[in-house]
């Protein structure tokens, strides 16, 4: 019961912060949507036992990806509000509270997975030989899903290939 | 349950295994041996061969390896070795005009054999995951090449507008994807296809289809997902866009061919729906379009589109027949679309980029041996006797009479007639108009020499006797068939 009011209201949560991330007009708001649409998805995937996708959630989307749409909206200046500039400790706190949002959330979802009691293994996970969220996931990533795991570093070559061949002016 | 891979496991993925080495080999020689191109060329070369002669062993078998995820069947042997033709050949024309390009050529043979690896892993992947990262591997490799004239605007718009489409539509086919494993609990075709047997039709399942129906619907450039293929085409380098119309073709046809007969047998009556009217649309607007094409990129593009249309045929049929006769003309279309887009490749000079209807004006005179190359290739791509178009059509078109889809063989006849039109066109401009000579005289290396050759033998052989082929794709038919126990009943 309690789970599926919280999954209805996180649902709601990212529907409408995904909304937000298309309608406002300023593109600093948009990406910083986003990045709670991010958390609220990581949310999701705690209440849903998947402990190590929530803090890859946190880690890769709402970390990584982010700053860098960050870093390029800020690059390409695209039309920022002049008054965005007026208080720059307003803009600071944001910053803070974002920091500590995102802090508090990876804790949470370590003090989580640590406090909770073991549910009953799904049909999968109880042929797997090892126990745990995050053993599981590696077990399967080295044995069942070997091949895919490896062509995806053949993925990321090119992706870094690609990259250097795209963006260096002359080689 | 054993941890990790028994040895027959390497043994099935060795192909891959080499391709992937040789593409480290290139890109660690381009560095250590700078300019030194003719070496680089012969190492991809030789690394595609190896790959080939290591494949075609694997042809007759019919296992699976790596835990579920791969199948090494007849079906998977016979599109690796479309594509590795097509690396091949696109290699082989690729070195003069990367010479007047001046692109670097060591990562670009490396990107070759790496969308390669992908496409290799799509023909033979029978697991969602596993096809979607050799889907993405390819389509990442594509990206790039696409984009590798980098002072020419058309070719960084073309790479944008890939890029973007690409992501969007792979978005859009992992929803699908995510939906069915929602609905199945697993991501292997032949567990997803034991799943839903005996259910009744979801809507979300039907959701599902066109959701994956769209993203692939885009790899294949099928009208309505097709916008971005007369750009990319045009804008891309000549090689690159020779590949991308036939190998990324081939691999995504063997991808698709896998989800939908393999994993979604339940749902056949609903894709094939689906799929008939991408066919329709897809020969129409294609040969409607090319009709007024001035650009020869832009109007093989369109013909590759309305090519895509009788393709989908086999899979509207789903007879074995109808899909043996599918990959029979995926193996003539790999000859004639590669032997015209060589052709194309070698009308590119210093002094000129060469790609318009009208720099052939002529051309019989200047190189009567490139204009009757071009000739035959046009000539078999609108399907007139005695080429191998022809033959591809007639055992297609067949195939859809024999399964009861009838309407479906009336349309694609009157769109081969009209195509016939725009092709021909390409030979008046050879032989007739005879306007004054543009560019300097067409060299055709080596290299060149041997694509064009290998190309022209396989349109006249295929033309002659198509029994090989044939026999070859039917036994590729079956394997694919085999796994599903005879999905088809024909008829609508």
């Amino acid at each position: 019961m309690v789970e599926t009011i919280v999954f209805y209201t996180l649902s709601a949560l990212i529907l409408g912060l995904g909304v937000a991330v298309i309608t406002t007009p300023n593109t600093v708001h948009s990406v910083l949507f986003l990045v709670m649409n991010f958390l609220c998805v990581a949310v999701i995937y705690v209440v849903l036992e998947a402990e190590f996708l929530a803090v890859i959630q946190v880690l890769v989307y709402a970390g990584g990806i982010v700053v860098l749409y960050l870093f390029v909206v800020m690059l390409v200046n695209l039309k920022r509000d002049p008054e965005a500039h007026q208080d720059p400790r307003r803009l600071s706190l944001v910053g803070l509270a974002l920091a500590g949002a995102v802090l508090l959330e990876l804790a949470g979802i370590v003090v989580y997975s640590y406090s909770r009691e073991p549910s009953a293994p799904v049909a999968a996970a109880a042929a797997s030989p090892v126990q745990g969220n995050v053993e599981q996931i590696g077990w399967l990533l080295y044995t069942d899903y070997l091949i895919p795991f490896e062509v995806a570093s053949v993925l990321l070559l090119v992706a870094m290939v690609g990259a250097i061949v795209l963006a260096k002016r002359e080689l | 349950m054993p941890a990790g891979f028994s040895a027959a496991d390497f043994l099935y993925i060795l192909p891959e295994l080499v391709l992937i080495g040789g593409a480290m080999l290139l890109l660690s020689l381009s560095v250590l041996v700078p300019r030194r191109d003719g070496l680089l060329l012969w190492t991809a070369l030789a690394t595609v061969a190896v790959t080939l002669v290591l494949v075609v062993r694997f042809f007759g078998l019919d296992v699976t390896a790596a835990r579920g995820l791969l199948a090494i069947d007849s079906f998977a042997a016979f599109f690796k070795v479309i594509v590795l033709l097509s690396a091949a050949l696109t290699l082989l024309m690729s070195a003069p005009y990367l010479r007047v390009e001046g692109i670097r050529v060591g990562e670009y043979y490396f990107l070759i054999l790496c969308a390669t690896v992908g496409m290799m892993f799509m023909a033979s992947g029978v697991e969602l995951i596993t096809l979607f990262i050799g889907l993405e591997t390819m389509a990442v490799s594509f990206y790039v090449l696409v984009g590798f004239l980098k002072p020419n605007p058309r070719s960084n718009e073309a790479a944008v507008k890939y890029f973007l489409l690409g992501g969007f539509s792979l978005g859009i086919l992992l929803y699908g994807m995510s939906l069915i494993y929602g609905v199945t609990g697993t991501t292997s075709l032949a567990g997803i296809a034991a799943a839903l047997r005996g259910q009744d039709t979801s809507l979300v399942l039907v959701l599902a289809v066109i959701l994956v129906g769209a993203g692939m619907g885009f790899k294949i450039a099928a009208v309505p997902f097709h916008m971005w293929a007369p750009d990319v085409y045009e804008g891309a380098p000549t090689p690159v866009t020779a590949f991308l119309s036939v190998g990324s073709k081939a691999a995504s046809f063997a991808m698709l061919l896998r989800i939908f007969v393999v994993g979604l047998p339940a749902l056949a009556q609903e894709w094939s729906l689906l799929f008939y009217v991408l066919a329709v649309i897809s020969m129409t607007v294609g040969n409607i379009a090319a009709l007024t094409q001035s650009n020869l990129k832009r109007m093989l593009a369109y013909s590759s589109i309305a090519h895509v249309g009788y393709l989908l045929i086999g899979v509207v049929v789903r007879t074995e027949r109808g899909v043996a006769a599918m990959l029979l003309y995926l193996g003539v279309y790999l000859f004639m679309q590669l032997g015209a887009f060589a052709i194309v490749t070698a009308q590119r000079r210093s002094d000129i980029i060469g790609d318009e209807l009208k720099d052939l004006s002529g051309l019989s005179k200047r190189n009567p041996l490139a204009a009757f190359a071009m000739g035959f290739f046009m000539l078999s791509l609108g399907g007139i006797p005695p080429t191998a178009g022809f033959m591809g059509k007639m055992w297609l078109f067949g195939a859809a009479i024999d399964a009861g889809f009838i309407w479906l063989a009336v349309i694609a006849v009157a769109n081969s007639a009209l195509s016939i039109y725009y092709y021909i066109r390409v030979v008046v401009f050879m032989w007739i108009n005879q306007e004054e000579p543009v560019g300097s005289p067409i060299v055709i290396g080596p290299a060149m020499k041997v694509a064009l050759g290998v190309a022209l033998l396989g349109t006249v052989v295929l033309g002659i006797y198509p029994q090989f082929l044939f026999e070859q794709a039917e036994v590729a038919a079956r394997t694919l068939q085999g796994i599903t126990a005879a999905t088809v009943v024909g008829g609508q």
